[in-house]
């Protein structure tokens, strides 16, 4: 009788942890999506920008329509990415010709003084920063929901619900980010 | 230096402690509600012994640690005569940006962001929970600060947020405002009306006469307990947002660079009063303690000194540095 007894408490508690375990991880699921959407909030709104601006700063560099169009190309690109991997490679490029783009607005003093370029540079190093911040907490959370289902015992409950780790940002170091050698030697 | 607690314990450790004061704050105005008792009515008619005095005192105490905690903020921000930013402002809209950008690292509800319309740079945080906190800024501090700088000192506002730090430290500011102001009265009292008093307590007897020491002890030490106590309240708490303010940003030399800009104007900021000194980023006071180590300098400073701040930001620095290139 006795045996029974602290079998059932047994299976109680057992019961009570699985519950609480489930729980906690349903929480950091729903907390690692809304980090997610938390990017895609800051993306959209980059993305908006970006005619924008190429369009104020485009009757003055003439002679960059280069850059131009591939800050446009890349935006399009980012626009229709699908997937964080993807999502993350495309979004990089646009990042990469975006700084390459405000490097050369550098170089031209009447864009640099105009205050609606300036507003605009504004926006978009603000929504950059708060991309690359939304990903650094995105990661933080992500990497915490891996964790609580990979430890075990944890991670018997996480297979039995099927639950699935969430993919990280990796950070990009690649020399697209570099920004193009501005030749600052005097004119001759 | 640096507290090895993580982020729970801290908040954790912070609410217990607010709520000490604010149970300190309650028992220190009974001992002067006890006192003036004894002195007053105690003498006057011992059958009818009712300790008027002390309920009230103790009533008022409750009051106000109730009020610290939900008007704490709004009082503060009012005395330094903060304003809303105004986002049609570049300025203050790069401030909002800045401020969003940090809401968003730490992953907490975006605060209020206020600007405070004076020349000496400096910032502070308050507020009892962080949906609720506020920033607020100087208008110096916009006007000396780079964007990457700006970033840094909210981001250490930020982590105070987080923290629960503000909480304590507006509880602090709030409660000290409101001793200042009873012992401003108290004193007043003394000086006009408590002479002759004085000694026909002291003729009744000694547990009066004790009573009446401690509380006229009170009332003159009441404002420099109350000092004493924001101060060592806020000094460890500087280091600790630092650390946790460069976590938030990756850069730590922005807050580095922002605090030598601060040190170099170090003029009084006149519109923080000395009651809200340690919620600030740097000592808006001006005093010279600040910037001195030892015991002095432990008991009455509201904040380390600011070269220290800079070379434990640049150590961090250099260890983030160290880190990346070896990956």
């Amino acid at each position: 009788m006795v045996f029974f007894y602290v079998l059932l408490g047994a299976a109680i508690l057992f019961i009570f942890w699985v519950v609480s375990k489930y729980n906690s991880l349903i929480t950091l699921r729903n907390q690692v999506t809304n980090g997610w959407k938390q990017i895609d909030v800051q993306l959209k709104r980059r993305h908006d920008l970006i005619p924008n601006l190429v369009n104020t700063v485009r009757g003055q560099m003439e002679f960059e329509q280069e850059t131009l169009t591939r800050v446009v190309e890349a935006r399009n690109a980012a626009v229709s990415a699908k997937g964080i991997a993807d999502s993350a490679a495309k979004e990089d490029v646009l990042s990469s010709a975006l700084s390459k783009l405000f490097a050369l607005v550098e170089n031209y003093p009447t864009l640099r003084s105009n205050e609606n370029v300036k507003q605009l540079q504004e926006e978009l190093t603000s929504t950059e920063n708060k991309i690359s911040f939304a990903r650094q907490f995105y990661n933080d959370i992500a990497t915490k929901f891996n964790i609580a289902q990979q430890v075990f015992p944890a991670n018997i409950i996480a297979s039995m619900f099927s639950f699935k780790p969430s993919e990280l940002f990796e950070i990009q170091v690649a020399a697209e980010r570099e920004v193009p050698a501005v030749n600052l030697s005097l004119k001759k | 230096m640096v507290q090895t607690r993580n982020i729970y314990e801290q908040q954790a450790h912070n609410k217990r402690l607010t709520f000490f004061v604010m149970l300190a704050f309650v028992a220190f105005l009974g001992l002067i509600g006890l006192g003036f008792d004894s002195l007053y009515l105690g003498t006057v008619n011992r059958s009818l012994f009712l300790p008027l005095g002390t309920f009230t005192a103790v009533a008022f105490g409750f009051g106000s640690a109730i009020w610290s905690l939900r008007g704490g903020s709004r009082a503060v921000l009012n005395s330094s005569g903060a304003v809303p930013a105004d986002p049609a402002n570049p300025a203050h809209q790069q401030l909002l940006n800045v401020v969003e950008e940090m809401a968003i690292a730490s992953g907490l509800p975006r605060p209020s962001v206020y600007v405070i319309p004076d020349e000496d740079p400096n910032a502070f945080a308050t507020g009892s929970r962080p949906e609720t906190s506020a920033i607020a800024v100087t208008q110096g501090l916009l006007d000396t600060l780079t964007r990457e700088e700006l970033q840094g000192v909210i981001a250490h506002e930020m982590s105070h947020i987080r923290n629960y730090d503000v909480r304590l430290m507006t509880v602090v500011a709030a409660l000290l405002g409101a001793i200042l102001l009873l012992a401003d009265g108290a004193r007043r009292s003394l000086w006009y009306g408590g002479g002759s008093r004085r000694k026909r307590s002291s003729a009744g007897g000694g547990a009066g006469a004790i009573l009446l020491v401690v509380w006229i002890l009170g009332v003159i030490l009441a404002p420099v307990i109350g000092q004493i106590m924001a101060m060592a309240v806020s000094r460890k708490r500087e280091y600790l947002a630092d650390a946790s303010g460069a976590e938030l940003t990756r850069n730590p030399l922005g807050l580095a660079g922002a605090l030598k800009k601060l040190e170099s104007a170090s003029t009084p900021t006149a519109s923080i009063k000395r009651g809200a000194a340690h919620l600030c980023i740097v000592d808006p006071l001006g005093r010279n303690v600040n910037s001195k180590e030892g015991f002095t300098a432990e008991l009455f400073g509201t904040h380390p000194p600011i070269e220290k701040r800079i070379l434990a930001l640049q150590a961090m620095a250099y260890q983030y540095r160290g880190a990346t290139t070896a990956a």
